[in-house]
């Protein structure tokens, strides 16, 4: 077996040092009862590394890659061009193949580049500080909804029917055990965001709202009236970010006074991959640095007086806090945040804004051109790289036809919100700069083609 | 511009033996790399865009108008910046990384090719479920592996980490209990020798944690725990091989005690690697048990996570798993039962805990790892881990105090302590002694019941001749810390760095870069 270097007299000069006769003698422990006596039937036995390549490579040819078809999807997860290097760079044995670093002397590498990845956060979501990354945006958004709990000493939590319904989803099944009240609303296929009806839901039990910007169906409010509405009753304002690209052109909602901004950090470097890995973005305001959960990594000197870099304030964390830890998590995303931090790097501030205005430029023109779709109303006024449409006719269905020939037109509302018929015509449609003028002429006329 | 014109210089330059300070503080391969606040420009980037037009603005009046603060590199300068970086860490492709309880194997490199096929990683989660039958293949495939290799009845996929899946287990067993109307069953146990997440877990479900105490062999001390059970109990949470390193003889007797008594069974995975192919933990009586992709499955640790935690389900729990998950129809099509289908098929399930489907990124490189080994070579995975890890423990034993190796051999991993050392020395000095001599060193302070815990786990992809090197380098600190060699208290010498002042870090926490003028400010 390649991966194996022992050899059969290793293994017997190996025995014959330890004092074992054979290896089961070293399985003596186990009980008679639960002892196999050999390979596990019922299942293959090994393969060569072009056999495993093969039938791998035949399960993704089962698959649609976005990059092949004219490709619209959003909703969470963006598709955005990730320069080679980034992907060569995070393969260095180096980063790939090394540890959580607990032993700083030999991990600067990693402890740099995440304090490195943690003040590009802080500095893109305009908050004072933010954390080495958390598993996703969904667990961080929860996240945050329990150390605002922390911090007011509140239980109850009013989320956005702006906010994506896997991250409220993510938010009810934690909320049942512990103990969090959940206020929580479904969007409607208007142009106008529902801070009003947030501002209004805000009372002296209320921890936090959380409002994502853009929001799911793509609207952007400002999130200045919001905040201050939270501080009048004492309640922090969590702001949720699914497209980072996003803050290359718009105000940050740490800028407009944001406590918490949690993100998903996936449309930078890292890739589609079906849903993950994915990498969390966390960062609050300093005062509530001590509550935050996860790693953090921080500045110091070693011994001759040289910069260093350490995790830190680790008695936050399960390893030393056990049961009153202020999260159970004990990884981060170490390999996302590195990718995240190079295409970061890449760009630089300049590279950002150019991203970000071609892909707001690039959903402009085809917002444009698909509100001339026959029976196509597009539902939002403002947007960044994503919007919604009411197609006028159920839309999860004329997906599913759309995928038939080879468009991949977007994410039904249907499929995020099953059974609400109000919003079963929606259709949100992300348009990135690997989006081409090709692409979104195939999309309309597809469209035209299965609403005529 | 420059964020920072006026360059970075290393603080102290670094004394050579015998040679003089160099000007840059490098030394030859060693290079000091600033950060790239410091190098870099806001105006520089290393990539270029399409020409074009990018009139028109639906951003209402929300245009970012103040600097974001980003430095950029060029291509090369990035490519430098991080290489540079990367060389002052170590890593399984440098070396031994005998770190006990994460399994740092070989991570073999077809894994990565796999995951990097595009109609792996070029596809959306939420594209219609016929355009990626295959990426639902392969999470249906390693299912099917992870249940049969550990006989039990359902697994849950989608937990993003060994946590996230003890999570996962401990409110599948909340939600049975309610079901049963057993809600009111509010104490979790836990041995004192278990990872800190489980209890951090329990407590975050809105469970009891009460400790149990080990035994002097270090195992779970039995008849305590079976004096504890009763109707106030909901869940026992044991680590098979345990902590120590050892498996839990009575595993099997305490399942069928806590089951007597009302109560489940979760069973942390971290350390199954020592036992797959040749134990299934579900004649143990497990009920739930997460599976660290990362560890077993040889999926990258790539400098902390994305790890990934599946978890399998006995016949009681697996209704009350986590959404989505996958299920093969007879023609072959893989549904995606997601809340909309659930209601009918799954009306038990505790939720969704991730947007997506979990790591499938981890999912295509943990199936072609277990590919590649086949039943056959997962088998031997275990047998050459407790071989080699026993060859380590005999080959130290006499050097270092192994307070468990009179009672029997070890699983993956072996356990010494401190006893013995010059006074004034501890484990931190050997460890740190290791780190010049080449290696990572081992797991250090844990478990919490041994004083001076060494935890070493070499894995099963170490060759005699690496263990052999090591066995060297280990016995050459052992006399050092039992003379009280002066210079351990120093170590390491040779890293990119020295011991690093970790009580500042948290004293005066630094947590993001800022330019100088900030920061003299903050220092006044």
């Amino acid at each position: 077996m390649r991966y194996l270097p022992l050899t059969p007299t290793d293994r017997q000069d190996m025995l014959a040092v330890i004092g074992a006769s054979s290896i089961d003698t070293l399985f003596a422990d186990v009980p008679e009862a639960a002892r196999l006596d050999g390979p596990i039937h019922d299942l293959p036995m090994h393969a060569s590394e072009l056999a495993v390549e093969r039938h791998m490579a035949a399960l993704a040819r089962k698959n649609t890659v976005a990059g092949d078809v004219p490709f619209f999807l959003g909703a969470g997860a963006y598709r955005h061009h990730v320069p080679a290097s980034v992907d060569h760079l995070i393969q260095r044995g180096e980063f790939l193949t090394a540890y959580t670093p607990y032993q700083p002397e030999i991990a600067q590498g990693t402890l740099q580049m995440l304090f490195e990845f943690q003040t590009q956060v802080a500095a893109l979501l305009g908050t004072d500080v933010a954390n080495a990354s958390m598993y996703d945006g969904s667990t961080a958004c929860w996240e945050a909804i329990g150390m605002a709990r922390r911090i007011t000493r509140r239980g109850k939590a009013i989320l956005s029917g702006g906010l994506h319904p896997h991250y409220v989803s993510v938010a009810k099944t934690m909320a049942k055990y512990t103990g969090d009240v959940l206020d929580t609303a479904l969007p409607t296929l208007s142009a106008d965001a529902d801070l009003d009806a947030l501002i209004a839901k805000l009372d002296d039990d209320t921890s936090c709202v959380v409002v994502q910007y853009p929001d799911i169906l793509g609207r952007i409010a400002d999130l200045t009236p919001l905040a201050d509405a939270c501080h009048a009753k004492k309640a922090l304002l969590i702001a949720v970010v699914t497209e980072p690209v996003a803050l290359g052109a718009l105000r940050a909602p740490g800028e407009m006074d944001a406590d918490i901004v949690v993100g998903e950090g996936q449309s930078l470097g890292v890739g589609l991959q079906f849903g993950g890995p994915y990498v969390g973005l966390f960062g609050c305001k300093e005062k509530y640095v001590r509550q935050m959960p996860g790693r953090l990594c921080g500045q110091t000197v070693d011994a001759e007086g040289r910069r260093g870099f350490v995790l830190t304030l680790s008695t936050r964390e399960q390893h030393i806090r056990r049961e009153k830890a202020t999260s159970n998590i004990c990884t981060n995303s170490g390999l996302c945040a590195l990718a995240f931090s190079i295409h970061m790097t890449l760009l630089g501030e300049a590279g950002l804004r150019r991203l970000a205005a071609l892909n707001h430029a690039g959903a402009c023109r085809a917002a444009d051109r698909l509100a001339k779709v026959p029976g196509v109303r597009v539902v939002n006024d403002t947007f960044f790289n994503e919007f919604t449409l009411d197609i006028g006719k159920e839309a999860r269905p004329v997906v599913r036809d759309l995928a038939d020939k080879g468009v991949l037109a977007g994410v039904s509302l249907g499929r995020l919100y099953p059974g609400e018929d109000a919003l079963a015509n929606g259709l949100i449609v992300a348009v990135t700069e690997t989006a081409t003028d090709e692409d979104i002429e195939a999309l309309a006329t597809a469209l035209e083609e299965a609403l005529a | 511009m420059s964020i920072n014109a006026s360059g970075w210089k290393p603080t102290a330059p670094v004394k050579g033996e015998g040679a003089a300070p160099t000007f840059t503080g490098n030394k030859a391969l060693m290079l000091e790399e600033p950060l790239i606040f410091e190098i870099g420009s806001t105006e520089t980037t290393g990539v270029d865009f399409a020409d074009g037009d990018v009139a028109g603005s639906r951003l209402g009046d929300l245009t970012r108008k103040s600097a974001i603060g980003l430095p950029g590199l060029s291509e090369q300068e990035t490519v430098r910046h991080y290489t540079r970086l990367s060389r002052q860490n170590y890593a399984i492709d440098l070396g031994l990384f005998p770190l006990g309880s994460c399994t740092m194997k070989h991570n073999p490199r077809l894994n990565e090719k796999v995951a990097r096929m595009p109609g792996f990683a070029d596809i959306h989660p939420l594209q219609p479920v016929d355009t990626v039958q295959g990426a639902l293949g392969v999470i249906n495939e390693l299912a099917v592996w992870l249940i049969k290799l550990t006989g039990m009845h359902g697994v849950a996929m989608s937990p993003k980490a060994g946590a996230h899946g003890e999570l996962c287990g401990i409110l599948c067993i909340k939600a049975a209990l309610e079901k049963r109307g057993q809600g009111h069953r509010k104490v979790v146990l836990v041995p004192e020798s278990a990872h800190g997440t489980n209890p951090a877990t329990a407590a975050f479900a809105g469970f009891t944690v009460e400790d149990i105490p080990a035994t002097a062999d270090g195992r779970v001390d039995t008849a305590a725990l079976k004096a504890r059970l009763g109707p106030d109990v909901a869940a026992v949470m044991i680590t098979n091989p345990n902590t120590c390193g050892l498996f839990e003889r009575d595993l099997k007797e305490i399942s069928d005690a806590v089951h007597a008594a009302g109560g489940y069974v979760y069973c942390d995975g971290a350390n199954f690697n020592a036992i797959v192919g040749r134990v299934r933990p579900g004649d143990l009586g497990v009920d739930a048990m997460h599976i660290n992709l990362h560890k077993t499955f040889s999926t990258p640790h790539g400098g902390g996570g994305p790890g990934s935690g599946p978890v399998v389900l006995s016949e009681a729990l697996a209704p009350f798993g986590p959404l989505p998950f996958t299920a093969r129809m007879a023609d072959g099509h893989i549904q995606l039962i997601e809340e909309e289908t659930a209601g009918d098929d799954h009306p038990d399930t505790f939720g969704r805990m991730v947007a997506f489907h979990g790591q499938m990124g981890m999912f295509t490189r943990a199936l072609a790892y277990i590919l590649s080994h086949g039943a056959d070579g997962l088998k031997q995975v275990a047998e050459d881990a407790v071989l080699n890890a026993n060859y380590v423990l005999r080959s130290l034993e006499d050097v270092f105090d192994a307070p468990f190796a009179g009672a029997g051999p070890c699983m993956h991993e072996a356990i010494f302590s401190d006893k013995g050392f010059a006074a004034g020395f501890s484990t931190i000095d050997a460890a740190k002694a290791l780190i010049d001599e080449g290696f990572h060193p081992m797991t250090m302070y844990f478990p919490l019941v041994v004083h001076g815990a060494m935890l070493i786990e070499p894995t099963e992809t170490e060759s005699r001749a690496a263990l052999d090197q090591f066995i060297g380098a280990l016995r050459s600190v052992a006399e050092r810390a039992k003379a009280g060699d002066p210079s351990l208290k120093t170590a390491p010498h040779f890293a990119p760095r020295a011991r690093l002042d970790e009580t500042l870090a948290a004293r005066k926490p630094v947590l993001t870069w800022k330019p100088l003028v900030v920061q003299a400010e903050a220092a006044e």
